[in-house]
């Protein structure tokens, strides 16, 4: 049945604590700042306790139901490998997902109860799916602070947005900018290091196999 | 701080249906406000704590803080009561009265139902209440609808003398929709009007106001009848209509955008001669209800002729996905293959954060766990049912360890005869309900060892402050209630309060043993800090010497996120038995040096970061 055509839909998946909601939080913003009609919704009851994370954000003239359904997202964006393969039956034909390769592996997998996918990526492009690959964590580490990560992911969808990038780019800024102006210096920098990132990388990219 | 709490009139914001709610109370002149924390519920008071002129307080359970509301409202003030779903079964027993009596100021009351079950032990339909206290049900669809009905609320409280239910879900709580927020009007308590007649629900009081009771549910029938509160919406395809509301509403209107549907912003008492009316103009009629079927139950004894249940699920949300494949279904159509939720990946429960103060309760019980019955309560520890602890056996609701362990211990039979019985609670349970079930444990003789976590916050809905955290709601210091005193108080021996340090090993098993192998009620109290409150500091964190490790895989037991295994093997003894081994590696950024692995690693392959230089 036919819906609003020009929603945007966007999943962020993760893990609590990863910054999922910061980050549906800011692309939230980033959508109402040019005068859309914005819902966001996660399913993150417990998430502060190492659970999984999916936050909804979707955007345009105006939203109605504030979940999206599987095969309705047009972008996925992934705080960890698994966790963008858990999702990726939200896609819709021709959508993308942009995947931070650092994977967190949980309790259960370390006391060998389950298995970790031996290549997360490699199944999901498989399944056909655009992917873009890429280290956030490793990004991070060479601007010298972890807490990046989530800029970094922003910068890595920006470019595949129905908005210009400087945008999202002005909202991050300007949030950090409130709490500490070298933050705000630091993050822009995060930022374009995403965008970089991903503007490089093709969808014949190396699988994760090497990822810490 | 959000920044809406400074907002101007006429702004507009993107908010949460809770931090919509909060300014809405705020606006409507709102003089107390009480919780207790429960999700999804939490962020409400949260955030009214923010707004100047008001009072909000955190109160010891939900009976309490509507009990406190209902002072308030008594006196002439507004008064408004957050809780989660299972909140109001708490509270019920203030609500069901004081609905007979009214109220003096208006009187909300928010209930959060967790539909889809994020994180609760139950999913209940909270619009039950409004049938069984005879009071009316509000239920917004999104932030500006909640926002816009708790000051709605409000006047009709005050124009009934009722209290009225704001009914939430999840997906009204937790979504961010924007809002066009308003400007506080300053409403004074009116003052106490003395009336025995009202107040002083004795039999011959409630008896003369049970009458007054049903008028006031026919003339607030009337008002739905004709309140915009309740909207009817023309479609071009009349083949279906929809009687629908809360969230559920929105899953519909993008399901099916050419279809009439009846929208129910007052779905209690239910405006039936509208929606038959409604009814009598469409080909066939689907309630959508989120999650029982109430309204659909109430149409088909008035005859009006609907489908619901008949082919919609009793569970869960009503999204799209569910919907449209349910409706196809039923007018005859063609149903695609609906693709799949998600793809198979290991599955990641939540589960206890690195360094909990927790964790090692949980390695020792499961170890005792073949020689113990374990009564769970409701909190974080009741993440102990994970992996790879597998250390409790029940958890039913709010304080139910202490009381349910009672009655174990008191009518176990032969099977069970040489278990001892041990009930784990944490501190905010523990004074919400949990008190009354240690007085009554300790009146009656049972023979129970509590484990009493006390980590100074209400962990799972994030660590709020409480009773026995010395601090309300703002942070500032508060009375700080003495765990071991007030066990004492119940009737516990002074000897049999043991205080430990969970991080301690050999002292936290071994307390446990005497603890359980002595014949009267005992309490064992913990009381290390949740590590996600301010007031925890990390120490020195720690590191693996990967030529000690032996791959024995003990400190996995330990279940804390910080260890990972770096590689696996299975090792054939002489005795021909295969045993798994596993190295391991501790993530150093993550590590709280709480300094529990050590101790349940053999060859002492464990240590601080910082002297990895001198060992090798």
């Amino acid at each position: 049945m036919s819906k609003e055509p020009e929603t945007t839909n966007i999943l962020v998946v993760g893990i609590g604590g990863q910054g999922v909601m910061t980050a549906s939080e800011i692309l939230s913003q980033a959508a109402i700042s040019l005068g859309l009609d914005v819902k966001k919704t996660e399913v993150a009851g417990m998430a502060q306790r190492g659970g999984v994370v999916t936050s909804h954000v979707r955007f345009g003239t105006r939203v109605l139901s504030p979940v999206i359904a599987p095969g309705d997202a047009d972008i996925i964006v992934g705080f960890e490998p698994a966790e963008a393969l858990r999702w990726v039956t939200h896609l819709k034909p021709g959508g993308v997902a942009m995947v931070n390769v650092n994977r967190l592996v949980p309790p259960v997998v370390s006391l060998g109860l389950f298995d970790y996918p031996d290549d997360p990526i490699a199944e999901m492009r498989k399944a056909g799916i655009e992917v873009f690959d890429f280290d956030a964590g490793a990004i991070a580490r060479e601007l010298g602070d972890l807490r990046m990560v989530n800029t970094i992911m922003m910068g890595a969808i920006a470019d595949r947005l129905p908005f210009p990038a400087e945008t999202l780019k002005e909202i991050i800024v300007e949030r950090f900018r409130a709490k500490k102006e070298e933050l705000a210096e630091l993050n822009a920098k995060a930022f374009e290091a995403g965008r970089q990132a991903t503007a490089s990388v093709g969808n014949t990219q190396k699988s994760t196999e090497t990822a810490a | 701080m959000h920044a809406v709490v400074k907002a101007a009139a006429e702004t507009r914001h993107l908010l949460s249906g809770n931090e919509a709610v909060a300014r809405a109370v705020w606006e409507a002149g709102v003089k107390l406000a009480t919780a207790y924390p429960g999700t999804p519920s939490t962020e409400i008071l949260e955030n009214i704590a923010f707004y100047p002129d008001l009072r909000a307080q955190w109160s010891v359970n939900e009976k309490v803080s509507l009990e406190v509301a209902i002072g308030a409202s008594v006196v002439g003030a507004r008064a408004f009561c957050a809780m989660k779903h299972v909140g109001m079964n708490v509270a019920s027993d203030a609500l069901m009265s004081q609905t007979l009596a009214g109220v003096g100021g208006g009187l909300v009351i928010a209930i959060a139902d967790d539909v889809g079950l994020s994180s609760s032990q139950n999913e209940q339909d909270s619009r039950f209440w409004g049938r069984f206290g005879h009071l009316p049900i509000l239920e917004p669809a999104d932030s500006q609808e909640a926002y816009e009905m708790t000051k709605r609320a409000f006047e009709i409280s005050e124009e009934f003398c009722t209290p009225v239910i704001l009914r939430m879900t999840t997906r009204i709580c937790h979504v961010k929709t924007l809002v066009t927020v308003g400007e506080r009007v300053e409403r004074p308590a009116t003052g106490f009007v003395s009336d025995p007649g009202q107040w002083v629900l004795v039999p011959t009081t409630a008896k003369k106001r049970l009458p007054w009771q049903l008028d006031r549910e026919g003339r607030m029938t009337a008002f739905s009848e004709m309140t915009d509160l309740n909207v009817e919406e023309d479609g071009s395809d009349d083949r279906v209509g929809f009687i629908t509301s809360g969230p559920a509403y929105m899953h519909v209107r993008e399901s099916f955008p050419d279809a009439p549907v009846f929208k129910l912003g007052f779905s209690h008492p239910l405006p039936k001669e509208r929606l038959r009316a409604f009814a009598a103009k469409v080909g066939k009629v689907v309630v959508v209800e989120e999650t029982e079927p109430l309204m659909e139950m109430e149409l088909l004894a008035a005859g009006i002729h609907v489908h619901g249940k008949d082919i919609l699920p009793r569970l869960h949300e009503l999204t799209p996905n569910v919907l449209v494949p349910a409706v196809k279904g039923l007018l005859g159509e063609k149903v695609e293959a609906e693709p799949p939720q998600a793809a198979a990946v290991f599955p990641r429960p939540p589960t206890m954060c690195v360094g909990c103060p927790h964790l090692p309760v949980y390695y020792c019980l499961s170890r005792l766990h073949r020689q113990t019955l374990i009564s769970g309560d409701i909190g974080c520890y009741t993440l102990g049912a994970g992996h790879p602890w597998n250390a409790l056996d029940t958890t039913t609701c709010m304080g139910a360890s202490i009381t349910m362990a009672q009655g174990m211990a008191l009518a176990k039979g032969e099977a069970d005869e040489k278990k001892s019985v041990v009930a784990v609670i944490g501190d905010s349970t523990f004074l919400h309900m949990g008190v009354n079930g240690l007085l009554d444990l300790t009146y009656n003789k049972g023979n129970v060892t509590l484990m009493l976590l006390d980590n100074s916050a209400t962990g799972m809905t994030g660590g709020q402050d409480h009773a026995g955290s010395g601090r309300d709601i703002h942070g500032d210091e508060a009375p700080r209630v003495d765990f071991a005193k007030l066990c004492e108080a119940v009737g516990i021996k002074k000897e049999r309060i043991r205080v430990v340090n969970a991080y301690e090993l050999p002292t936290l098993y071994k307390t446990i043993k005497e603890e359980t192998a002595i014949d009267e009620p005992s309490v064992i109290l913990t009381g290390q800090p949740c590590v996600l409150i301010d007031s925890f500091h990390k120490s020195p964190p720690l590191k693996v010497i990967d030529e000690a490790c032996t791959g024995c895989a003990n400190c996995l037991n330990v279940g804390c996120p910080a260890i990972h295994v770096t590689r696996r093997e299975t090792e054939v003894r002489k005795n021909g038995k295969e045993v798994e081994k596993a190295w391991v590696t501790i993530e150093t950024a993550a590590c709280t040096g709480c300094d529990f692995c050590p101790q349940t690693c053999g060859p002492n392959a464990i240590v601080p970061v910082g002297d990895v230089a001198t060992v090798m």
